[in-house]
């Protein structure tokens, strides 16, 4: 027996199988430890959301807040102004007293990106369009933040929420198995947790089945349902005394009625807003609203300091725990809107699993018998390429933790077509060269070198729409660009190099062989 | 084993005239098709919303239908069969805009006396980002030919690059013309076969042209078919068994894939084939309608080997110090 001839491509290729074979490991017994390629949510089943946010909300949002902070300011220093109005992204109030303008004038001033402009003593406020811009970034990276928060402490398994784009955010959630809790996790993603304590217009209680909402406009107020039914309304005064942005906490608690209640404390701030606020309005009443709702609205007794409150309003022992989960992890400044929904079942998913492993084996063990057929030697040695590249791909995926896709599994039954592709190529050249007379050791140098431009060529076009598909596609389709190019990258690799090296290896038998046949599964006419 | 006749140089020349007259305008009439018909394009890119249930037994598609019926959001909705008679896939236009209600449920409770079953997938998708689906995709199919193009121009010639658009425009447009003819709806997965299609199909092209820059330099024939006959005879071999290697898998992608990728598998059926007879009758004959002279490539070829040689010339005096 002739020895073998080591040389660097089979040393490079032999380094290639062992990284391979150990990388994957990870993924075949999908072990808890290493790097492994997890499956997409179309093949394990789950549940994958697009959102908008609609970011002018947060605009109007702030604006609100301005003028609260304006009215408990004006309050606070006994400053009188009259006519106070919002109007979606504008607000507009008139000082009574000329010589409280130059107060009211440093207080703006402490408000950011504020576009305040006077007419004798009517002020009309706007917020900078740069500033709006700020708001609405704010906004979307808020409500990721947010999201990904409520999630998190809803305990579900790795869940993927990301921004894409300017206004919409990814929220990706695996491993979801009934109706039941992919209801909860919607509900609890677009629950804008949106907690205000706003005063009831005592003047006008007695019209609240009467008034519309344009005349309560007319009076500063606003008109909410009741938390039991639309048909109970109620008026308040359309400017907050305070909002969720200054709760700190939120418990679940049971009332003397074993009614489930939330329990939320306010910071500093809150606290001194709502003690001063219950301390000047003793025998009025409170609305806790949340969401647009108003949950309760208690008479006040007393002054209420250290800033906690309660919300009861018949929660259920589940939705009182969500609504506490979202209080905590804050409002939506923006409410979301849903763009695109795609929930799979876990059994399709596994359906989709099985057809498409019958496909990938049937696919290799049909191009790897014609190849054998066609070939002989030759064809083991590009299956032998095949195989380590299969390896390499998995290796490779799991190592950037790429995820498998229904799409990525064609992709990688498609690579196994491209990848002999290579070797079909060098081995007609290699016959050509043979048909011509050149001796096989000769030929397999020639071939290889002769071939390599065409194989390039080609391969770096097919790379070239990969990236563009990832570039421009979406989800799956993102998870077939990355397996077909990172197959056909590593297929340079097996196809080309490795191959080489094998027939290097074996160069001292082949040169003493004349047998064509077997080595290149040549007609032995020739 | 050995399935071509390797000494023999066909006279592809002769016929391709015929063909590219031929498939040209099919190319032609898909695309007037795709103007005054369209695609189908699935809810990936209209908008919509589909929802797919898997009975325990056969579906009742009567019941479903009738009982759906009833229900306003679900007027106009189709409901039919999806690839066993226990599956059932319902699609409609309209889609919900709250995160927090949902059409699995509704179908859960609306269909609730009609037998077993479980909701495998509910798929909504909103007119704008179906809209914005629909630019991407276009984007990435008009990027990944010009790449491709700019490609082939610096590593080849410039009528190279334009005869393989051409090919690459033919290949797309017959496709997608039976796509049409066919009634296979557009998805996402579709649009990624057609893009795979055009990184595939230009691959046999690319080995078919490198083969005649090789001859462009050693041969002495100065005419441009026997040029490109003699290269594509020598690279029919690998032109058809790459394809049959890649048809192979893609066969079984189509039997055995499932329902959900046919789409994807029909298109790579039908595109390979086309691109492999385009690469051969299309992309190579094409060279000579685009009017490329093996004369000039000569000249060209010459002209660069004059200049090298001068400057190792002007160098080598440099080095000397005779300059």
């Amino acid at each position: 027996m002739t020895r073998g001839k080591f040389n660097y491509r089979l040393v490079i290729f032999l380094i290639a199988i062992i990284f391979g074979v150990v990388m994957s490991i990870p993924t075949f017994l999908q072990s808890e430890k290493g790097a492994k390629v997890s499956l997409g949510l179309d093949l394990q089943g789950g549940l994958h959301m697009l959102l908008g946010v609609q970011t002018e909300e947060a605009i109007k949002s702030k604006m609100k807040s301005i003028a609260s902070s304006i009215k408990f300011f004006a309050q606070s220093g006994d400053i009188i102004i009259d006519d106070f109005r919002i109007d979606e992204e504008l607000l507009s109030f008139t000082l009574l007293d000329k010589d409280e303008e130059k107060k009211i004038d440093e207080m703006l001033k402490t408000v950011s990106g504020l576009q305040v402009s006077k007419e004798a003593l009517h002020y009309t406020l706007s917020l900078s369009d740069q500033e709006k811009q700020v708001i609405r970034e704010y906004a979307l990276s808020q409500a990721v933040e947010t999201i990904r928060n409520r999630l998190d402490q809803f305990g579900l398994s790795e869940p993927n929420v990301a921004k894409q784009g300017n206004d919409k955010i990814l929220v990706e959630l695996p491993g979801i198995k009934t109706a039941d809790d992919e209801q909860r996790a919607r509900e609890l993603i677009a629950k804008a947790a949106h907690l205000q304590l706003m005063a009831v217009d005592e003047k006008r209680k007695d019209r609240t089945t009467t008034m519309s909402p344009t005349e309560a406009a007319q009076y500063g107020d606003v008109i909410l349902p009741d938390a039991r039914g639309d048909n109970i309304r109620h008026i308040l005064k359309e400017i907050p005394i305070l909002d969720g942005s200054m709760l700190t906490d939120a418990k679940v608690s049971f009332s003397e009625m074993h009614q489930p209640v939330i329990n939320f404390t306010l910071n500093s701030e809150g606290a001194k807003i709502f003690g001063d606020f219950t301390a000047s309005n003793i025998g009025n009443r409170l609305a806790i609203v949340l969401d647009n709702k108003v949950y309760s609205d208690p008479v006040i007794r007393e002054r209420i300091g250290g800033g906690s409150g309660q919300i009861s309003g018949g929660f259920s022992v589940k939705e009182a725990h969500d609504v506490a989960i979202a209080l905590r992890s804050g409002a939506l400044l923006a409410p979301v809107t849903l763009l695109e929904k795609r929930s799979i079942g876990p059994s399709l998913g596994a359906d989709s699993i099985k057809a498409s492993l019958i496909a990938l084996i049937t696919g290799f063990v049909l191009v790897s018998v014609f190849m054998l057929v066609y070939y002989r030697l030759a064809g083991v040695v590009a299956n032998i390429a095949l195989i380590v590249n299969l390896f390499l791909l998995i290796a490779i995926m799991a190592l950037f933790g790429a995820t498998l896709t229904l799409p990525g599994m064609a992709g990688i039954v498609l690579t196994i077509g491209m990848a002999v592709d290579a070797n079909v190529i060098i081995n007609e050249r290699i016959r050509e060269l043979l048909r011509q007379g050149m001796p096989m050791a000769q030929a397999i140098e020639h071939g290889y070198e002769n071939a390599m431009s065409a194989i390039l060529d080609s391969n770096i076009t097919s790379i070239i729409t990969s990236v563009l598909l990832y570039v421009y596609g979406t989800g799956p389709i993102k998870g077939f660009a990355i397996s077909t190019a990172i197959g056909i990258s590593v297929s340079m690799l097996t196809a080309i190099l490795g191959t080489h090296g094998i027939y290097q290896f074996f160069m001292p038998r082949i040169e003493k062989s004349k047998n064509l046949s077997l080595w290149f599964g040549m007609k032995r006419s020739h | 084993m050995e399935f071509f006749a390797q000494h023999k140089t066909y006279d592809f020349m002769k016929v391709s005239r015929f063909f590219i007259a031929t498939t040209l305008s099919l190319a032609l009439l898909s695309i007037i098709l795709f103007f005054a018909k369209g695609f189908e394009y699935g809810i990936d890119f209209s908008g919509g919303t589909i929802v797919q249930l898997k009975y325990e037994q056969k579906a009742p598609i009567d019941k479903i239908r009738e009982d759906l019926s009833k229900d306003k959001m679900f007027s106009g909705a189709l409901i039919s069969e999806f690839g066993s008679p226990e599956e059932i896939q319902i699609r409609f236009a309209s889609t919900s805009g709250g995160v927090s209600e949902d059409v699995g449920d509704k179908v859960r409770s609306i269909l609730s006396d009609s037998g077993k079953f479980d909701v495998r997938k509910v798929d909504i998708v909103g007119p704008v980002v179906g809209s914005e689906l629909r630019q991407k995709g276009i984007m990435a199919a008009v990027l990944s030919m010009l790449g491709i193009m700019v490609y082939v121009a610096v590593r080849f010639e410039w009528s190279f690059a334009v005869a393989s658009i051409i090919t690459l425009v033919h290949d797309v447009a017959i496709t997608s013309g039976a796509l049409i003819l066919f009634h296979v709806e557009m998805s996402l997965d579709v649009l990624a076969a057609i893009l795979t299609l055009i990184g595939y199909s230009i691959n046999d092209t690319i080995i078919i042209y490198d083969r005649i820059r090789e001859e462009l330099k050693s041969t002495k024939d100065m005419e441009l078919m026997h040029v490109i006959n003699t290269s594509v005879s020598k690279t029919l071999s690998r032109t058809i068994l790459t394809v049959l290697t890649v048809f192979f898998v893609v066969l079984t992608l189509y039997v055995f894939g499932g329902e959900i990728i046919h789409g994807f598998s029909f298109t790579m059926l039908l595109g390979v084939i086309i691109g492999c007879y385009s690469s051969i009758f299309i992309s190579a004959p094409f060279l000579k309608v685009l009017g490329f002279s093996v004369e000039g490539y000569k000249a060209k070829l010459a002209l660069k080997e004059k200049n090298k040689i001068e400057k190792e010339k002007m160098r080598s005096q440099y080095e000397k110090g005779t300059v």
